[in-house]
């Protein structure tokens, strides 16, 4: 198993809830018997409605979460986290944002790379409030390669931001994964994103959610949005999406 | 800002100094009322509508102040000054620390707190006669007076700015494993310190006013004790002085709380008042 990179094994995850009576308790069950493994260099998306508890799976990835049943094996060492929206400390500049993690003896070559590297260059100084939604965003995929990972945890973290900007980032992501050498671990609810990114697309349902559909995408990147294939994937993710009530 | 869309360098350079005479022309702005309501009164005083052993013209105010300043005035302000300064440090920092405590603790907020709430509902002027009793008439008890109302103000601020901080962003920090005072340090901090700022202004406006009320009760020295010696001697020239001095120095420590604010909380991304269009 240690060709795997991630090994997570989440037999149950519910939240307990004071104000909800013992006996319905088995609606605030998140999670069910969920396997999921990360090999090096891999993106792998989990693709699931609102609420299905896809973002706790991916907290409980990070660490962030740690009340569950089952077990969680890292053999990755590093692994950063980029949310959904961008977080980034309001007080500080692009350049302190991105090397945070080191307090004020940030890494300048490598932070200056970073900038290079999503595209900001010029913008070392500026303050986030002079920054756009996409920015912003850039500049915290920048704050989570600066540990040097080897696995990026990524809570739909292109939601916010307008569709086309979105393709850039997304084409953004792929380029700087495979530069660094680093597997993706994305949560998503856009099917085209999920397909479009990744090896393996894992369907889920709703509460209590399990892995109902892994998809394999077997193109080589760079990819066409438009391929055949592609579409051919979506119409069955959507297919088991209408039948686990989804949609 | 049409300006913008051609980057030639002469245009660029044009905005700036007229941008200059709009903030003089703010400055002029804000001065025209208190000018105005200065003519006015000069006017009513001399011409007899206003009996001036009442109220005195400002020009005569304005010599009194002078007079003031020649002999014993500087000794009030600095009796006053050292009174506030050192009120407001006490309350203030004292404040912090509580805030920080039971900002960060719920167990300290579950033992502190409903104590605090209570002290708090006592008006502030209701501690003077114990304070006289206990402590006597000279400084220690002005001084904790004045630290008494700076303490709420700013205690009260901190615990919302902590409570107020977005958890998002400390969950950004606890993603990096950072231990309890570097989550302080780096992220609890730099938060709450809009909130901290509001706290210690209010904090600031409040010892002034403890201080006029120490000094009005029992002081030989001090802008307050020239306002009570103003009253007695049926001088309203020299209560008009000591109370144009007091706003003064409080509009002084106001702007310099302010100037700091400015200087730290620059990265707020805040509405300035101005009109998107201009």
């Amino acid at each position: 198993m240690t060709a795997h990179l991630l090994d997570i094994r989440v037999e149950r995850k519910s939240f307990a809830s004071a104000t909800e009576l013992n006996n319905t308790a088995l609606n605030n069950v998140v999670l069910n018997n969920i396997h999921l493994q990360l090999k090096p260099r891999e993106t792998v998306s989990l693709l699931g409605p609102s609420g299905c508890g896809k973002s706790t799976l991916l907290r409980i990835v990070a660490g962030l979460e740690k009340d569950f049943q089952g077990e969680l094996n890292n053999h990755a060492g590093e692994v950063a986290f980029v949310f959904q929206e961008p977080r980034l400390m309001p007080w500080l500049t692009v350049e302190q944002n991105i090397g945070f993690s080191a307090d004020k003896q940030y890494d300048k070559a490598w932070v200056a790379q970073l900038i290079d590297e999503v595209g900001l260059g010029g913008f070392a100084q500026a303050l986030p409030k002079a920054l756009s939604g996409g920015m912003a965003q850039r500049v915290a995929i920048a704050r989570g390669l600066y540990s040097r990972p080897q696995v990026l945890l990524l809570d739909e973290p292109f939601s916010a931001v307008d569709a086309f900007t979105r393709m850039k980032l997304q084409d953004l992501l792929l380029q700087l994964a495979e530069r660094h050498a680093i597997a993706l671990l994305l949560v998503t609810h856009d099917v085209d994103e999920a397909l479009y990114l990744s090896d393996r697309v894992l369907v889920m349902g709703n509460r209590p959610s399990s892995i109902r559909q892994e998809l394999a995408v077997q193109l080589a990147h760079p990819r066409d949005r438009r391929d055949p294939l592609l579409a051919q994937l979506k119409a069955l993710s959507l297919t088991e999406l209408q039948r686990a009530h989804v949609i | 800002m049409t300006s913008k869309s051609k980057s030639l360098p002469a245009h660029l350079a044009l905005p700036a100094p007229k941008r200059l005479s709009n903030a003089w022309k703010l400055r002029l702005k804000g001065l025209a009322l208190p000018l105005a309501i200065i003519l006015v009164l000069e006017f009513v005083v001399r011409i007899g509508w206003l009996p001036s052993y009442q109220m005195p013209a400002p020009s005569e105010v304005a010599l009194t102040l002078g007079e003031l300043a020649d002999g014993a005035l500087w000794k009030h302000i600095s009796a006053s000054l050292l009174r506030v300064l050192l009120g407001f440090a006490i309350g203030a920092s004292l404040a912090l620390v509580f805030a920080a405590w039971v900002g960060l603790s719920r167990e300290a907020e579950a033992y502190l707190e409903p104590t605090f709430a209570g002290l708090r509902s006592i008006p502030s002027l209701a501690w003077v006669p114990l304070l006289l009793l206990w402590l006597g008439i000279d400084e220690t008890s002005k001084i904790v007076l004045i630290a008494i109302g700076a303490f709420f103000p700013v205690y009260l601020n901190g615990v919302a700015a902590i409570r107020d901080i977005d958890r998002k962003l400390v969950e950004v920090g606890q993603m990096y494993g950072f231990s309890r005072t570097r989550l302080v340090r780096r992220i609890l901090l730099p938060a709450a310190l809009p909130g901290l700022f509001t706290g210690l202004r209010s904090g600031m406006s409040l010892a002034w006013m403890f201080l006029v009320a120490a000094e009005l009760i029992a002081a030989t020295k001090g802008l307050g004790y020239l306002l009570s010696d103003g009253r007695e001697t049926s001088r309203p020239d020299i209560v008009l002085a000591a109370i144009i001095v007091l706003a003064i120095l409080g509009k002084l420590s106001d702007g310099i709380l302010a100037s700091l604010e400015k200087r730290f909380l620059a990265w707020r991304d805040t509405f300035n008042g101005q009109n998107a269009g201009e």
